[in-house]
């Protein structure tokens, strides 16, 4: 299958500080691919160098088949990015603002002019389209944005933490928008801290530390990873004493409860047990859990989850 | 073997699909069309243009006027003055436009696409000489209907309009670098300050001899001066001496500082906010 991203080495330092150090990436074309991490991991980082804003400090990469130090200007008429903040103009109006992009790629200004009813109308912003972006609530802006992505259709569409700070009826109608545009046929790059937006979208997903890849597959190889359901003990005042993953059998989870048991823990007075979904940290801390690390809840979640 | 083919197998329309470079300029045109758009719709900047050049003019002639110039014939004096101190004012508002667009990701989107991003600053450069030619405009009327009475002849009238307009050239230029440099638009705003004081400190309100020996040195020698001076002879027909070649020649120099400056800054802060 062909690579819509072929990445190798990728390496980036500001000033002291080791951003990507020998980044490593495939992503087939037509997938919807997510990397995922905490902030500061390098997402952003990794977005801006793919998309040709900034020049890595070594490595190599193809982006849609176009090298991207040899032809910025030939990968840069194959992709659109939608960055973290939403980057569209607040003065104009959510319809001026397509018009402008659709110019920008080269369309005429009458099909410019079609092409913005035609987007405005699909993202259910034509009643909004006369009004300027200012008045925007956060989702509309969202959706106002991952239009004027799609004012041509592209090969690569680079998306940083589009759902980030948005409530959960905009991030749902986002999904859908996002998982139709992959289904026309782009190939979608996504950033996220939510496991749940990798989950729902993403046909695999990397997991980003340290500047490198440390693990990727699909979600649910990575779920696999940290086991089942995760055994909290909570205390009176809903603070976490403990935390232990399961292998989701009752098996696992009796031996859990037991655990717990050992650790003593369960004997602090007003303190009650909860399951839960594995989390994004779960996933990422298991995963990225270094043996010489001081000990802290945390690890009692690798140690007993990769067994 | 089976192979199963995915349901939303990949169109042929997508696998073609490539963004076009804007032919010729449209992508200045797009630019320059957007940035005048918001110079309209910021009202109070628009309300500013049009109140500050008529309350200076008023204020210079009527209430500082007769203390100044007891004849009367002030206003002749002060009107190169009012205009570029407008025209100051006019084109701070540059450095606010420049960093607001750096400082939100508007900027990262037109980097990521096959076209000039630099378009973007000629947008506002465009923008800012159309709205302080405008505020000149309003000056030079006001100051008619108070009394000013010039003697330029028309060719003396372009020559004069000319030198404004590289004047606005120039401390546009200085102001839209500053908004690459200010970490902030609020930023560019208190670094864009100190530049509206030079016109105080010039031959723009009173001669220069009148100044103190260590401030008449410096207004002497600062680039307003030859640009008040050459426009103030231009339409009065006051001695030029050499205040045409100093004013053209300091205006050239602060283009060429703030452009390299400027396109210095301007290529570091990709993918940085």
């Amino acid at each position: 299958m062909d690579l819509a991203i072929d990445a190798r080495g990728i390496a980036k330092r500001f000033r002291s500080v080791e951003v990507l150090d020998g980044l490593d990436l495939a992503v087939d074309a037509g997938s919807v691919f997510a990397l995922l991490g905490p902030n500061g991991a390098g997402k952003t980082t990794t977005i801006n160098i793919l998309t040709t804003l900034v020049r890595p400090d070594a490595g190599t990469a193809t982006v849609a088949g176009v090298d991207l130090l040899a032809d910025p200007d030939g990968v840069r008429s194959r992709i659109s990015l939608t960055g973290q903040s939403a980057a569209v103009d607040e003065v104009l109006t959510g319809r001026e603002n397509v018009v402008m992009l659709a110019r920008l790629s080269g369309l005429g200004s009458r099909s410019a002019s079609a092409r913005a009813d035609e987007l405005l109308e699909r993202f259910d912003l034509a009643d909004a389209a006369g009004r300027r972006v200012g008045t925007y609530s956060g989702g509309m802006r969202r959706r106002l944005d991952l239009a004027l992505s799609l004012v041509v259709p592209t090969r690569v569409i680079f998306l940083d933490e589009p759902t980030t700070g948005l409530d959960t009826r905009s991030r749902q109608e986002l999904w859908r928008i996002i998982r139709e545009v992959a289904d026309a046929g782009a190939t979608v790059f996504l950033t996220t801290q939510y496991l749940e937006e990798a989950d729902r979208l993403a046909d695999r997903i990397a997991v980003l530390d340290g500047g490198r890849i440390a693990a990727q597959g699909t979600a649910s190889e990575l779920k696999a990873q940290v086991g089942g359901d995760v055994v909290e003990l909570l205390g009176p005042d809903d603070e976490v004493l403990a935390e232990l993953p399961t292998d989701g059998t009752v098996h696992g989870l009796r031996a859990a409860v037991d655990e717990l048991d050992r650790l003593a823990a369960s004997s602090v007075e007003g303190a009650r047990v909860a399951i839960r979904r594995p989390s994004l940290d779960d996933v990422f801390l298991a995963i990225t859990a270094r043996p010489d690390e001081p000990a802290r809840d945390a690890d009692l979640i690798g140690t007993k989850g990769r067994s | 073997m089976t192979t199963l083919i995915p349901a939303a197998s990949p169109a042929p329309a997508a696998a073609a699909a490539e963004r076009a470079r804007p032919s010729g300029l449209t992508a200045e045109a797009v630019f320059i069309r957007r940035s005048i758009t918001h110079s309209l719709r910021d009202t109070e900047a628009l309300l500013m243009a049009v109140i500050l050049p008529t309350m200076l003019m008023l204020l210079f002639t009527y209430v500082f006027g007769g203390a100044l110039d007891p004849s009367g014939d002030y206003v002749d004096y002060v009107v190169p003055g009012i205009i570029l101190l407008c025209a100051g004012f006019g084109a701070s508002s540059t450095a606010l436009y420049v960093a607001r667009d750096m400082t939100t990701g508007i900027i990262d989107r037109f980097r990521t696409m096959p076209l000039r991003s630099g378009a973007v600053l000629t947008g506002h450069v465009a923008a800012s000489m159309l709205r302080n030619l405008f505020a000149t405009g309003v000056v030079v009327v006001v100051a008619l209907l108070v009394g000013f009475r010039p003697t330029a002849t028309p060719l003396e009238w372009i020559a004069a309009l000319a030198l404004v307009a590289l004047y606005i050239l120039a401390i546009t230029a200085l102001f839209a670098a500053i908004g690459l440099a200010a970490s902030s638009p609020d930023a560019a705003n208190a670094y864009g300050f100190i530049l509206l004081f030079l016109p105080y400190l010039s031959s723009a309100f009173v001669p220069v001899d009148t100044l103190p020996d260590w401030l008449a040195w410096f207004a002497e020698h600062q680039p307003i001066t030859p640009v008040i001076e050459a426009i103030r002879s231009l339409l009065m027909g006051t001695p030029m001496g050499d205040a045409a070649w100093w004013a053209v020649g300091w205006c050239v120099l602060v283009i060429a500082v703030a452009a390299v400056w400027g396109s210095w800054l301007f290529r570091r802060k990709a993918g940085r906010r």
